[in-house]
């Protein structure tokens, strides 16, 4: 194993989160089985005062794993050097079987995590905790994606030997192995292009019709989901290509690197903040007609669409602006 | 947004009323911060000056093997190093180790080819009888420019050499034992017979084609073995993160008592905090504002004390040449060479610093908070 | 109009010091008047101001506020509330040592969102209507006992409350001082405030602003208007 102190911060930072997810876990249990807010018992007392313990415990324990994706990639990213055949991230998270699950269930775990403090959000806008026995319902189905991926993320860590040979992004992000990533890449990059910018633009524009007529919500939601697969799809097939100005270079985590001005972080971060942001808007949706909730939603719902739509602008932008800047053309 | 700043208000008046009890707090936590700064920041900033210094180093450097030892190399073998496609030289490089019995260390001898120059350091041409040696060397032996330096060639002869010039400091990370000669001398010096040399250092066209030529070096001359720079630069990388990491598992006991020394301080509340708290709820403060003020607390702490750590760290790492783990992060030498790092700090440390300081903290203080938030609003009534 | 029926409030329950405070209180308080709980020490005033002014609840019972029911209102809503509607004035005052008179009085409406400079704004009005000005920056432990007096019903009176609940305030204060309470109570009258006091002392129930009197005794009332 690599001892270096972000991983073993990240170690650390995996398993204090799972921890205080596990305890809440339990508590949100109790919750949901005695929770009566009419009742004015002492057990409903001593419940709404833990409440704010576990709702607490909660809010960090998602906002910790929100920058522990960050922490991830980047020691990721400055770990490469170690390794033979590695040039960026992609070849780190490739030296045993771990490293891409790990990822993908930390990126789904930042979706989810952000979903919760949404809802969480909302529920405590209200006087009565409406959500609150769907708040710790959603805890409950989405804790085994947070412990599994400390688990995978312990192993992977710990997994991790210098003298392993690993490839580097140029291989594994090319046409010639077989599996799902190459079949990407092989898309023509027309095809793609159209669906990435019509996506996306569907997906803004229909956030500005919420914004304007306050119907919609569930398109501008689920396109927020869709474009977010696209999008990643797309960076791998063509968007990255525009910068590093190579026709072979698929890589999505070399952008992460100081060569490319870091432009790896923005542009992750503002389509994450936008799919958060989008795909809550819907989730939010069914509670309107709860009569705590009828002021709190709506004014939640435009300031998350806002947000969404104007990340995905900015996002946008980062994309275009090699393709249309650059001296380089893909055909 | 007004509540946050309100509350926040608050909290900084309650903190500075309270500043004997908060101080102990924050001069661990600082401490703390301190220690683990100083470890990243120095690993850190190592690595760098390796990289960059190696950066200059040889693609390939060729040594032949014997007995599983390292031995000189035939001249001839350059010949047959060159045919392979994709070099695009090949050189000799004379040098080896000579032992001061005065100073009990060993120094590195170097011929300097003037076509070759030593990265960082300038030498210019070396005169047969005269030499150029490091800093260390000379503070050690008190040999400066001018002076002439004894030396016990192979067979007894005694040889003395002129000290032309002194290694600037700059280099001493990497040339602080260093002595500059010319070839004559080191051969009298050495008894390397012509038609040897210490090691051959290769350079090639394309720096992908670097594994596969090492492969078809060492097919050419099975008794050679190639050394790659990479590997060079991935060991030295390997070595400081681990080195750093055991560093990090023994200040673990620190981290672990300051974590048990917040947890307490954040449980054991004092009569009159309790009291405070018991009012700001009678008089229409509610539990979440409590669990905010408590938050804002551990927030003012936590940052106070993790910038005046960082800034004492990067200043004890970066501008005093003495530094706490010199001895475990450099290894074994009898020479210590006195160099300043090149000061570098970059969001990555600091994150990794975050994760590793300011959340255990916070963790440890999110029950306390709570428990002292729910405190029952008639409580001063009683 | 406030409405309790049936009011019991018990203690540690279930444990060797369990303790009945409230044994069964049915009693209308009006709004816009003064109601004045006497009794002794041990009667439960406390207890039932507390729980009137929405900072505990009952154990058993229900309680109305203006025909909406408070009973089992979850803490936050009722805090909202009690921040609102109630001010309070404590016997031991219950300000907060080595902060300002100002800093005090802002305090109860920290919470609320406001702009903290239009809190400063009504805190300072307070304090000048109190005759207050020109302390508001000293601490408040510099304050004589009928300063500091004034201090907290100022901020008893922070928000805008539209019942002021008060809890033996001239348990500490001699007659002169206690007059002068009783004083301000009238000007808050007849602001059509609701005025609620617990106490024992003759000066405060035998006031002629007085509208109610309830005599309590061992947790239950013994006589009084209804």
């Amino acid at each position: 194993m690599i001892l270096n102190p972000a991983v073993i911060a990240l170690l650390l930072s995996s398993l204090l989160i799972s921890g205080m997810i596990i305890y809440s876990s339990y508590f949100g249990y109790q919750i949901l089985r005695r929770w009566d807010i009419k009742s004015g018992s002492e057990t409903q007392l001593s419940l709404e005062r833990r409440t704010y313990l576990v709702s607490t415990i909660l809010s960090y324990a998602f906002g910790f794993q929100l920058i522990s994706l960050f922490l991830f990639v980047f020691t990721a990213d400055k770990l490469h050097s170690i390794f033979v055949g590695a040039m960026c991230a992609a070849g780190t998270l490739n030296v045993n079987k771990f490293g891409y699950p790990a990822l993908i269930l930390k990126i789904a775990s930042f979706l989810l995590a952000g979903l919760w403090l949404i809802l969480n959000h909302a529920d405590n806008r209200a006087y009565d905790y409406p959500l609150i026995k769907k708040k710790y319902l959603f805890l409950l189905l989405i804790a085994p994606i947070f412990l599994s991926e400390t688990i995978i993320l312990t192993r992977y860590l710990i997994g991790l030997r210098a003298d392993v040979i690993t490839s580097c992004c140029g291989a594994l992000f090319s046409t010639q192995r077989k599996g799902l990533v190459p079949e990407i890449i092989s898309l023509p990059a027309l095809t793609m292009k159209l669906a990435f910018f019509s996506t996306t633009l569907a997906t803004i524009l229909s956030g500005f019709y919420f914004l304007k007529s306050g119907k919609g919500v569930y398109i501008f939601s689920s396109l927020s989901a869709i474009s977010f697969f696209i999008s990643i799809l797309s960076i791998i097939s063509f968007i990255s290509l525009y910068f590093y100005e190579l026709p072979t270079h698929h890589c999505p985590f070399c952008i992460f690197q100081g060569d490319y001005n870091y432009i790896g972080y923005p542009l992750y971060i503002t389509l994450f903040v936008a799919t958060i942001c989008g795909i809550g808007t819907g989730v939010l949706n069914p509670f309107k007609t709860i009569e705590s909730l009828t002021g709190v939603i709506p004014r939640l719902q435009r300031r998350l669409t806002i947000a969404s739509t104007i990340s995905m602008v900015v996002f946008l932008a980062i994309t275009l602006y090699p393709i249309l800047f650059s001296d380089f053309r893909l055909d | 947004m007004n509540r946050l700043r309100n509350i926040l208000d608050f909290t900084i008046s309650s903190l500075m009323r309270r500043k004997g009890r908060n101080i102990a707090l924050i001069v661990v936590y600082t401490f703390v911060v301190f220690i683990l700064a100083s470890v990243i920041f120095f690993t850190e900033a190592l690595r760098r000056e390796a990289t960059t210094i190696l950066r200059d180093a040889p693609e390939i450097v060729v040594q032949r093997v014997i007995a599983g030892r390292h031995d000189l190399i035939p001249l001839r073998y350059i010949d047959k190093i060159k045919a392979i496609p994709g070099v695009r030289s090949v050189k000799g490089r004379l040098w080896g180790y000579y032992f001061d019995p005065l100073s009990g260390s060993n120094y590195t001898l170097i011929v300097v080819d003037p076509r070759n120059s030593l990265s960082g350091v300038n030498h210019g041409d070396i005169k047969e009888g005269t030499i150029i040696i490091g800093s260390g060397i000379s503070r050690s032996r008190i040999v400066h420019e001018g002076d002439t330096m004894p030396f016990r060639s192979f067979d007894g002869i005694p040889l003395y050499l002129k000290v032309k010039d002194v290694l600037s400091s700059e280099s001493a990370i990497i040339a602080a034992d260093v002595i500059l000669i010319s070839e004559k001398d080191y051969k009298k010096l050495s008894g390397i017979p012509s038609g040897y040399c210490t090691d051959l250092v290769i350079s090639v066209a394309n720096t992908k084609e670097i594994p596969t030529i090492a492969r078809k070096i060492t097919e050419v001359l099975p008794d050679t073995r190639p050394i790659v720079r990479d590997e060079i630069l991935r060991t030295y990388d390997s070595v400081l993160n681990w080195r750093s990491g055991i560093i990090l598992m023994i200040f673990w006991g620190a981290l672990a008592a300051f974590i048990i020394f917040a947890w307490d301080r954040a449980t054991g509340l004092s009569a009159e905090e309790k009291r405070e708290i018991g009012i700001l709820k009678a008089i229409g403060w509610e539990t979440s504002d409590v669990i905010m003020m408590k938050f804002w607390e551990g927030i003012v702490i936590s940052l106070t004390s993790f910038l005046t750590g960082m800034i004492l760290a990067y200043l004890h790492v970066f501008f005093s040449s003495y530094s706490l783990f010199k001895p475990v992060l450099l290894g074994w030498s009898v020479l210590y060479p006195e160099f300043r790092l090149t000061p570098f700090i970059d969001t990555y440390q600091i994150a990794t610093l975050l994760f590793l300081v300011v959340i255990p903290y916070t963790v440890a203080t999110i029950v306390p908070s709570w428990r002292a938030a729910t405190v029952d609003p008639d409580s001063v009534m009683k | 109009m406030i409405r309790l029926r049936e009011i019991r409030k018990v203690f540690n329950s279930g444990r060797p010091s369990e303790f009945t405070a409230l044994r069964g209180i049915s009693i209308d308080v009006e709004l816009k008047k003064v109601t004045v709980l006497k009794g002794p020490s041990g009667s439960g005033k406390t207890t039932l101001l507390s729980i009137i002014g929405c900072m505990a609840r009952p154990t058993s019972g229900r309680i109305w506020f203006e025909e909406r029911e408070i009973t089992s209102l979850p803490e936050r809503f009722l805090t909202e509330i009690r921040r609102k509607t109630f001010g309070f004035v404590f016997q031991q005052f219950n300000l907060i040592k080595g902060i300002s008179v100002i800093e005090n009085v802002m305090l109860p409406s920290y919470p609320c969102g406001e702009d903290i400079r239009e809190i400063r704004k009504k805190a300072l009005e307070l304090i000048q209507f109190f005759n207050l000005s020109g302390k508001e920056s000293s601490k408040i432990e510099w304050l004589s006992g009928g300063e500091q007096q004034r201090a907290a019903i100022a901020r008893a009176l922070i928000n805008d409350p539209s019942i002021i609940i008060a809890d033996e305030p001239t348990a500490h204060l001699d007659t002169k001082l206690s007059l002068e309470f009783m004083g301000f109570m009238k000007m808050l009258k007849e602001r059509e405030k609701t005025i609620i006091i617990a106490s024992h002392d003759p000066i405060v129930y035998e006031s002629d602003i007085v509208d109610n009197v309830l005599n309590m005794r061992d947790g239950i009332v013994i006589t009084g208007d209804l």
